[in-house]
């Protein structure tokens, strides 16, 4: 007897739970045949807003742990992306990639999650900076975590584009709502069950599928997130994304780039990107 | 003030009393009758703080925010009371005078409620004389679930007296009672005992208020109006922090106990943080934005 296959319902993440959208919609994700492939979560603004809820409350006690500690967190999400290779291999030809290209990603994207982990203790030594003043101060500038950031994740390299941009943004303490890719969101919810399963404190990372046009104004537009980075080059959307950002002056960065796989895709100036210099006066004569 | 008869107390079926409240969380709510809720819902909140470290500073502080909730938010309610322990009462009740704000006092040993009749009689005397407006008592679980129903009956009708003016809320800490038949069973002997209000729980107690918990309370409160046309309140308790929730709490009352339940004077939310929840979701329908917590008083 033939057997009936059991496929994955994929869902969001959000605070360490996988739950369902509020809105109760899905939209389909099809293959070159026009086969489907599954249906997604077409998450709504409450979605949003509850996963900020959650990257909010964990920021503090994320922020605070050691710059080390942060380091075998991501290094360990590597670990266990290493042990599920062959699934993301998988799934990344379900939707139309070569074998030698998807097992090609997935390899860079581990590489990048230790290359991150690397530098967790050591960015903060890159830029950071003692200042020579004419008066009797001791004046240095260190990096301090932004806060919660929103991503539109690139639609390009679902798995190895998401990545390459959380990994620098949580290495800094900061935590995240992401927009998995809309092309592509499976690879991108299949990842979080990895995050799920390390040492990633809930709500740390959060992963919502869903429609750019839909959702874009709400990752601009909300008072308590502290900056966003948007991958694409659609300049209406960039457009929106810097007007409603200046509401509570949010930092925007804006990722145009499209060659993920590259070197240059991973630098500690990402870290950076996410950071707040503070500045500090320290009198050292009274 | 009699006795109820426990033999004739409705048996819960469990199962049916969870089907039910589900049904009352997926009620869609269109966007006017939204604002109008959560209007409702801040009117109906005892504003509370109940920790070792309280201070008569940090009263002072929650009593400006129950009477200036979001000065930014034009026509919005102040809260219906302040909940604090007895030796800050006087606090509150200095800082609150001239509005129509309450001052709500534990009492008899709260959370655990296991101390002597006689320090629980002046406990209550004590927050009663330093003014305070309504008193919320604990039962003695413990008594409850040996089987002691007349030493829980009496103790609450003792508690009743001294209250005097001051109207009375009975806290049957629904956590430790393990079973909704006998979240019935003491919501009986409660009202009739004399309560004014029954309370879910102390918030000490992890879980504090649930919706089926309440639901059962619920049903109690409108068995006891049909036999003798007496309305008692109903206070939800603990876990109850976000705006989305209060709602589903509203339309849980308005489904079961109807529209003379929804005010103030019958039913209450005790929380801590669910005031902010509610403030942003009404300056969100207000500006289109979410709003961060930091733009709001601490609690």
């Amino acid at each position: 007897m033939a057997r009936i296959n059991v496929l994955k319902t994929y869902k969001n993440f959000i605070g360490g739970k996988f739950p369902r959208t509020e809105s109760g919609r899905y939209f389909q994700i099809k293959n070159g045949n026009d086969e489907l492939l599954a249906n997604m979560c077409l998450s709504s603004r409450k979605d949003f807003r509850n996963a900020v809820v959650f990257a909010r409350k964990v920021q503090k006690s994320w922020q605070n742990k050691s710059s080390l500690n942060r380091g075998q967190v991501l290094y360990r999400v590597a670990e266990m992306l290493e042990g599920r290779k062959s699934q993301f291999i998988e799934e990344l030809m379900m939707t139309g990639l070569s074998k030698l290209h998807a097992k090609n990603e997935v390899e860079l994207s581990i590489d990048r999650l230790i290359y991150y982990a690397g530098w967790s203790d050591k960015f903060q030594q890159v830029f950071s900076s003692v200042y020579p003043v004419a008066s009797n101060h001791f004046n240095f500038s260190l990096l301090q975590s932004v806060g919660v950031v929103s991503v539109i994740s690139p639609n390009e390299y679902s798995l190895l584009g998401m990545i390459s941009v959380i990994a620098p943004i949580i290495v800094g303490g900061n935590t995240c709502v992401i927009l998995s890719s809309e092309k592509n969101p499976m690879v991108g919810i299949s990842f979080a069950e990895v995050l799920n399963t390390s040492d990633v404190p809930a709500g740390v990372v959060n992963i919502l599928t869903g429609k750019r046009k839909e959702l874009l104004s709400h990752f601009a537009s909300h008072k308590d997130v502290n900056a966003i980075i948007y991958c694409g080059d659609n300049n209406q959307e960039i457009k929106e994304i810097q007007h409603l950002s200046s509401e509570n002056l949010k930092r925007v960065k804006i990722y145009k780039h499209k060659n993920w796989d590259h070197n240059s895709s991973q630098s500690p100036f990402f870290i950076e990107t996410c950071q707040e210099l503070k500045t500090i006066w320290h009198p050292n004569k009274v | 003030m009699s006795f109820p008869n426990l033999l004739t107390v409705p048996k819960i079926d469990k199962i049916g009393v969870e089907e039910r409240v589900n049904r009352f969380c997926k009620r869609s709510i269109k966007n006017s009758s939204k604002t109008h809720g959560l209007h409702l819902a801040l009117s109906m909140i005892d504003l509370t703080t109940l920790d070792g470290k309280d201070t008569p500073e940090n009263v002072k502080r929650m009593c400006y925010k129950a009477n200036h909730l979001h000065d930014s938010l034009q026509g919005i309610p102040k809260v219906a009371a302040v909940c604090v322990y007895p030796t800050m009462v006087k606090y509150a009740k200095k800082e609150l005078k001239g509005t129509k704000i309450k001052v709500a006092s534990v009492a008899t040993g709260f959370p655990s409620g296991q101390s002597s009749l006689d320090v629980k009689l002046s406990d209550t005397k004590f927050a009663v004389n330093e003014g305070a407006d309504e008193i919320d008592m604990v039962i003695s679980r413990g008594k409850f679930l040996a089987g002691e129903y007349n030493f829980v009956f009496d103790e609450i009708a003792s508690i009743k007296e001294v209250c005097g003016k001051a109207h009375l809320k009975v806290i049957l800490e629904t956590g430790e009672l393990d079973t909704l038949d006998n979240v019935r069973k003491a919501s009986e002997i409660a009202i009739y005992a004399g309560a004014d209000f029954i309370k879910t729980s102390t918030g000490k107690i992890n879980p504090a208020s649930t919706m089926p918990v309440t639901y059962v309370m619920l049903n109690a409160i409108k068995d006891y109006y049909k036999k003798t046309g007496i309305k008692i309140g109903m206070k939800p308790a603990g876990g109850i922090s976000s705006a989305k929730i209060a709602l589903q709490y509203l339309v849980m009352l308005n489904e079961t106990l109807g529209y003379e339940w929804m005010n103030k004077d019958l039913f209450r939310f005790g929380a801590s943080s669910l005031a902010n929840d509610v403030l942003m979701q009404l300056q969100r329908q207000e500006s289109g934005y979410y709003e961060s917590i930091d733009y709001f008083s601490k609690d």
